[in-house]
């Protein structure tokens, strides 16, 4: 009996408890590097041998990236462009799924085929015709170029989101309300939006992550500094001649926290979202 | 659409217009800011067309394409980049996404919180992860460079990022660790839709681990590999962010896939009609693919 247990044991630890470390040490190292070096005086940063648990911890670094390299000023950009896609996302991706689960017409098919084809869009082929388009709107270099554009990007992945949480809800309830003289707008948003809500809490942290995580538009509709996002202020400091190291590793933990925090919270809809083809890696 | 006067039904014309009134601002948005680009980059690709130049601009019919296809040397090692970049990209992502899903669906105490921490690198953006690995791969204050040289494996530091014969692989492994969540969380949700009483039965046959691997857990898994790998593909393909940030496509072009020239050529030199004939080529490519994708996921029929 003990030796099969000894055995079951030894088994348990090499495919089990063996890859666990892997993987956690593999997904983990990475952020623990940066937040420790975010956290090291630039003195301990250079010094060899390299420390793996820093000597000296300093806020410094957060303080001179937040204050002095600009962060403050792109994490405020960055949540203006990353709320106005959540709200644009989310109002277009109700209109949409409304009809979709709620009639059937003639398209109906064609929209969920054009909804799927849009992951297939290169981002990169996009920027050139974009930027002639916000450029005869006098958009360039204004967050909105950015707004609208990361808005048609990322609304096919949320309505799909979205048609997954609304098909959920029964439509009795709604031919109940319609019973009692609602029409079809006061029902959609008396009836269905509260019902619908953590969904629409769901795919807007989706919607607001993507718009997060964006790049190539504002890098290429946006020159001021001042009007960076954060994104892009963390890539214009890679190219610089002379890195601070301190400040970059600063910058880069600044730029994860907000779409860390609204990742834990939808983690669990990541497998749902998943199944109806709606997640963008 | 008459009633029984012969009048015709305004009210019945309204309901089924109805659909049509909730996707029209949706239609209008994709219609600007989606079509009428697609078809520019078209229009684009035969003109000599770019800001700075504005007294040269005009149609030069085929002339891009003969450019790209002929001379420019760039363009067919981007084309080839690209292929390696998706096939050792996705391979990696697949089966290390695979061995994930396989570990984490085994019952053991804090699965819940080693799953978030596993799916987490999903959350950052291609700069944060470029930024995360470059403090990693970094000649200087690199961490690789400190492990190896300790371990014995290695004598002088190496810049991972600047040396032709190791910056494939660096930007590889940072993409590597952007990926594998997708691949797991997709795998894992299909690993647990599999009944347990297959594998019961499959114990009852004195099946082992191997061949309950191999006759159970693949052929349920097949058509999601399929899928999620034709996706992965797309993005990786189309993924600029993560390169452009590391290696800008460099050194000597060796990073440099199709979208990444294509963005390059976009933003340094603002040619804007020869970018959008590497354009049309990019969506001719994703054409075929997204067509490919469709076929296999039977996404129409079930719809």
């Amino acid at each position: 009996m003990a030796n099969a247990r000894t055995k079951r044991m030894i088994v348990r630890t090499i495919v089990l408890y063996f890859p666990l470390t892997a993987i956690l040490l593999y997904i983990l190292f990475p952020i623990y590097w940066s937040l420790i070096t975010a956290f090291k005086p630039d003195s301990d940063i250079i010094s060899r041998p390299v420390s793996y648990f820093p000597p000296a911890f300093t806020f410094n670094n957060f303080i001179v990236a937040w204050n002095n390299v600009g962060f403050s000023n792109y994490f405020v950009n960055s949540m203006i462009v990353s709320a106005s896609v959540l709200v644009g996302c989310v109002v277009f991706a109700i209109l949409v799924a409304y009809p979709l689960t709620r009639f059937q017409f003639k398209g109906r098919k064609v929209v969920f085929i054009i909804l799927l084809c849009t992951q297939f869009l290169p981002m990169a082929m996009m920027i050139i015709p974009l930027f002639m388009i916000f450029k005869s709107l006098h958009l360039i270099d204004s967050l909105a170029s950015v707004i609208f554009a990361t808005i048609a990007f990322k609304l096919p992945f949320v309505a799909i989101l979205m048609v997954g949480f609304m098909s959920k809800i029964p439509v009795e309830i709604e031919e109940a309300a319609m019973m009692d003289g609602c029409n079809r707008m006061q029902s959609l948003f008396r009836i269905i939006v509260p019902i619908l809500l953590p969904g629409i809490v769901a795919a807007g942290s989706f919607a607001f992550i993507y718009a997060w995580k964006e790049y190539l538009y504002t890098l290429m509709f946006i020159n001021s500094p001042a009007k960076l996002t954060i994104s892009v202020g963390l890539g214009a400091m890679m190219s610089e001649y002379s890195i601070s190291y301190g400040l970059l590793a600063a910058g880069c933990i600044i730029a994860i926290v907000p779409p860390i925090l609204l990742f834990s919270y939808i983690q669990r809809f990541l497998v749902q979202g998943m199944a109806s083809g709606a997640i963008k890696g | 659409m008459r009633n029984r006067l012969g009048r015709i039904n305004y009210r019945q014309i309204h309901l089924q217009l109805l659909p049509y009134y909730f996707l029209a601002p949706v239609f209008v948005i994709m219609l600007m800011f989606a079509t009428y680009p697609i078809l520019n980059v078209f229009y684009y690709s035969v003109q000599q067309y770019s800001p700075l130049t504005v007294a040269s601009n005009g149609f030069v019919g085929i002339q891009n394409y003969v450019k790209l296809f002929a001379e420019d040397a760039v363009f067919s090692q981007s084309l080839l980049v690209s292929l390696k970049w998706v096939l050792v990209v996705v391979g990696l992502q697949f089966v290390l996404g695979l061995i994930f899903a396989l570990v984490l669906n085994t019952a053991f105490k804090g699965r819940g919180f080693v799953r978030a921490v596993t799916f987490a690198p999903w959350a950052l953006s291609g700069v944060m992860i470029a930024i995360l690995w470059s403090l990693i791969f970094n000649q200087n204050i690199g961490v690789l460079n400190d492990l190896l040289i300790r371990m014995g494996l290695m004598e002088q530091p190496i810049a991972w990022l600047a040396n032709p014969s190791t910056v494939f692989g660096a930007v590889a492994t940072a993409e590597l660790w952007g990926g594998v969540p997708f691949f797991a969380i997709a795998l894992l949700a299909q690993l647990q839709s599999i009944p347990s009483d297959l594998y019961e039965s499959c114990d009852i046959d004195g099946g082992g681990s191997i061949s309950k691997f191999r006759f159970i857990t693949l052929p349920f898994l097949k058509d999601t590999i399929v899928l999620t790998t034709l996706l992965r593909a797309v993005w990786e393909f189309n993924s600029v962010d993560l390169i452009l940030v590391l290696t800008g496509g460099g050194p000597m072009n060796m990073t440099s896939t199709l979208s990444i020239y294509l963005a390059n050529v976009a933003i340094k030199t603002s040619n804007f009609g020869y970018g959008s004939a590497i354009g049309v080529i990019t969506f001719i490519i994703l054409l075929i693919f997204s067509l490919i994708y469709l076929k296999l996921s039977k996404f129409a029929e079930e719809n």
